[in-house]
């Protein structure tokens, strides 16, 4: 299998990295795009924000190449921003007055800002981080992990809710904490798996299963 | 629902752990990557590594402990300590480091958490403010700098609510006058920053027994809770602490 981590120069991506090498998967960090759009397994770590992190994208023809590589049947984690950027627009860091900056478009939808107050005017801290609990209804990426589970948080936005929403967390409000692309080999999760103990380590386990089975 | 954080502190001098007491005093209590990965088996939430030394000559050793950290490290980590520019954080993070705190040098220019914060992202950046009662004045703190041997005359609400107009995703708050005393946090400090503040504050100083760190969540209205020795010297560990949260209310992760 060839798995790549997508390099869009923005961070260090050894935690990612080690993380799916303790699931058992050996993944090249690269930002070549022609590896990416022919690897089996891409990840798309998070770091930066969604409209720097979308033009780097773009000018590195990875944004392309990750969409070729879905197409074609890849399996497919988005961790943080990585998950935004699966979907269509981000309101984060956009020009004012200009148009949103434009994400990867495998799921419908704009990522917009985690608002503050919840509905009772109360209050929340942003940015969320830490740790949370993620409730799902068994979703095969959760597979062993009991809804409810907290996981590692740290950002100021958040994913829409939709059909491809597999998972959710409340914040001041509830948002989406971990998406599927309906009937494909395609994830995206919000908290950072990698930085989230065992329960992470057994969700990279999972992922790496059923990347694995989707070949 | 978002929990309350447990967070170990190490201080860190030529990569070994030592705590002062009121920052001076060093005992060693070990490597800080096995101790780290000790406090993520009891429950930790994340650790920080302040690095005690942090003459740039020294900046290598945490540099090289950043790494070690990110390789066998499981949960979020923050270094702290020394960084005066963006390049010296850029090293840092690039090391591996989830979030770096910055003290004396954006006193000194606080535009270094601007530009830090938009390179790295807010979540990347804490602010440490090391405050002190202002004597008579039962409701105001002054910022301490330099380990906490020099005053500012800045007023550590102010300043805080200043670095995270200027992007700290959090403040690690430092009562200088419960540093070392076992009495427990400040919580009218720590209160007078959350309540200011819009993003989440660490309350740090003060944590002699098990009951200190519901207080600090409680009274001090503060997101997470730090400490040090009574971890590292096994007095408490993190799990009975997040036990006694529990029992007091407070949401945690156990």
């Amino acid at each position: 299998m060839r798995a790549v981590i997508v390099d869009y120069h923005k961070g260090n991506l050894r935690s990612v990295e080690r993380g799916l090498a303790g699931a058992g998967m050996e993944a090249r960090v690269t930002d070549d795009a022609s590896a990416v759009a022919a690897a089996d397994v891409v990840v798309l770590p998070g770091v930066g924000a969604f409209a720097d992190a979308a033009t780097t994208l773009t000018e590195l023809g990875l944004d392309d190449a990750v969409r070729r590589a879905v197409d074609g049947g890849a399996a497919f984690l988005g961790i943080c921003l990585g998950m935004h950027l699966m979907f269509e627009a981000g309101e984060e860091h956009a020009p004012e007055g200009g148009p949103l900056p434009r994400g990867l478009g495998l799921i419908p939808g704009t990522v917009a800002a985690l608002p503050r107050r919840d509905a009772a005017g109360r209050a929340y801290k942003v940015p969320h981080v830490g740790w949370n609990s993620v409730e799902h209804d068994g979703a095969a990426l959760f597979e062993g992990i009991p809804s409810g589970e907290h996981f590692y948080f740290t950002h100021s936005f958040a994913a829409p809710d939709g059909p491809a929403t597999i998972g959710t967390t409340v914040h001041a409000a509830p948002f989406t904490s971990a998406v599927q692309v309906p009937g494909r080999p395609v994830w995206g999760v919000q908290f950072h798996p990698e930085k989230s103990s065992d329960a992470g380590a057994r969700l990279l386990r999972t992922f790496v299963r059923l990347a694995s089975d989707a070949r | 629902m978002l929990t309350k954080r447990v967070i170990p502190c190490m201080d860190v001098k030529d990569g070994r752990v030592v705590k002062g007491v009121n920052f001076v005093n060093l005992r060693d209590a070990g490597d800080p990557i096995e101790l780290a990965q000790r406090y993520d088996e009891q429950g930790a939430d994340e650790v920080i590594f302040l690095d005690i030394t942090a003459t740039s000559d020294d900046r290598a050793t945490t540099v090289e402990l950043a790494g070690r950290a990110s390789d066998e490290l499981h949960l979020p980590y923050c270094v702290g300590g020394g960084f005066r520019s963006v390049a010296d954080i850029r090293r840092m993070i690039a090391a591996g480091a989830d979030k770096v705190s910055v003290n004396s040098a954006a006193v000194a220019d606080p535009s270094l958490i601007t530009a830090a914060a938009a390179a790295f992202g807010t979540q990347a950046i804490l602010c440490a403010i090391d405050a002190k009662a202002v004597a008579g004045n039962p409701n105001k703190w002054e910022v301490y700098v330099a380990g906490g041997r020099k005053a500012t005359g800045i007023d550590a609400v102010a300043w805080a609510v200043e670095a995270t107009r200027r992007g700290a995703g959090e403040i690690l708050l430092t009562s200088m006058d419960r540093d070392g005393s076992r009495d427990g946090f400040d919580c009218a400090l720590t209160r007078a920053v959350a309540r200011a503040v819009d993003v989440p504050v660490i309350a740090s100083g003060g944590v002699g027994k098990l009951e200190h760190f519901a207080q600090g969540i409680l009274e001090g209205e503060a997101d997470a809770v730090l400490a040090a020795s009574v971890f590292h010297f096994g007095e408490l560990t993190v799990r009975q602490v997040k036990e006694d949260m529990r029992a007091h209310g407070i949401p945690v992760r156990l």
